[in-house]
């Protein structure tokens, strides 16, 4: 039962999916580079949105993937889901076009501030509207969490690491590369304990 | 040569940064302001300002900013291009790998432990950046009613951005 909806889903996601082109990849993140306010995660619920709810480029499994490899290179997490993304839908031109699209609307906006400011007050609306902003923006996140949470933490073994990883990165403040790292030793690690003779689930 | 000098000490940056945001900001600071003198204090502050309220990363914000000041428009380019190189070469490394070792047992292995971290991560993002952010009753509300809005309808997140800035001219 749970099974056949599962199935019936994924096929429904798979016949909306519009395939990626390189001029609709170079808008899409244009899109992400001009309305990502607050850096790093801030971008996430952005990204979803385009690459998997409405264009249906990857499930939600896959994005999640993508993040894990965000978080634990070096750079701007945008840019290196842009680079990620791109590669694994066009290849190396979709690296080129993904990149430039994240880049360019703040490589326009910063230029023509840099140029015509010189002094940097920026007036009380504005701050105002940001002030609006930056609530939206922890929403924003929290929300990705428990859309790609639900996907991701379905059996016992993802719901106790998500508790111990959340333990560790409130206590001892530990750096995602890191947690990344562990995890993913820890699933090895796992599988092999697992696929003894005689070990079960 | 400026063009050289501002794609290498990005190229610094962007190589050891890792996790994006505002990790980035003491690498920058350092290589701006400290070691090469390019900015004073105030202004990095100045440009932080600018950065966090414009689009974008803000890696590729100060790169773009402090490029211009010092050497123009190519400046800003090498400035950005040189952040973005490590990335480049990091990630398209690392993917070349995910497509070579695709469906082998030990990276799905890997994988489906790495996930649910990913998921905590998303989380405590949302918790850092919100005990910054929510502050007092207004904030509160306006991020209990966006998040609502985002988990029962389809609302483009971005529309939800400019409308919590517009109650925000209203209500601040």
């Amino acid at each position: 039962m749970c099974y056949n909806g599962h199935v019936f889903r994924r096929v429904i996601v798979l016949e909306d999916r519009i395939p990626p082109t390189l001029a609709t990849l170079f808008w899409s993140f244009c899109k992400v580079g001009a309305f990502t306010f607050g850096g790093g995660l801030a971008m996430l619920p952005v990204i979803e949105r385009e690459i998997v709810t409405r264009r249906g480029w990857q499930s939600e499994q896959e994005f999640v993937d993508v993040l894990a490899v965000a978080q634990s290179s070096p750079g701007a997490i945008a840019i290196n889901t842009a680079i990620f993304t791109g590669y694994k839908l066009l290849g190396l031109p979709g690296v080129a076009v993904a990149t430039i699209g994240a880049v360019l609307p703040s490589f326009v906006i910063i230029t023509i501030l840099a140029a015509t400011f010189t002094a940097t007050t920026p007036s009380p609306v504005i701050l105002e509207f940001f002030m609006g902003v930056r609530p939206a923006v922890v929403s924003l996140i929290l929300a990705a969490a428990i859309t790609v949470g639900k996907k991701v933490l379905v059996n016992a073994f993802s719901k106790r690491l998500a508790l111990s990883a959340l333990a560790i990165s409130l206590y001892f403040n530990w750096h995602p590369a890191i947690l990344i790292a562990g995890a993913s030793l820890l699933g090895y690690l796992y599988q092999q304990v697992k696929r003894r003779p005689g070990a079960s689930s | 040569m400026i063009i050289w000098e501002l794609f290498a000490s990005f190229f610094t940056v962007g190589l050891f940064s890792f996790g994006g945001g505002f990790a980035m900001i003491p690498l920058i600071e350092r290589e701006v302001v400290r070691s090469q003198a390019w900015l004073t204090a105030q202004q990095f502050i100045d440009i932080l300002a600018i950065a966090e309220i414009t689009p974008g990363p803000i890696a590729i914000n100060s790169a773009t900013f402090v490029g211009y000041k010092m050497g123009g428009l190519w400046g800003g380019l090498a400035a950005t291009l040189g952040v973005v190189t490590p990335s480049l070469i990091s990630v398209l490394t690392i993917a070349y790998l995910f497509g070579r070792f695709h469906g082998a047992p030990q990276l799905k292995a890997a994988l489906s432990a790495v996930r649910p971290v990913v998921v905590v991560l998303i989380f405590s993002a949302a918790i850092s950046v919100g005990r910054q952010t929510i502050v007092d009753v207004p904030s509160a509300t306006l991020a209990a009613i966006v998040l609502v809005l985002m988990l029962s309808t389809k609302i483009n997140p971005i529309l939800l951005l400019i409308a919590s800035g517009v109650v925000g001219i209203i209500i601040f």
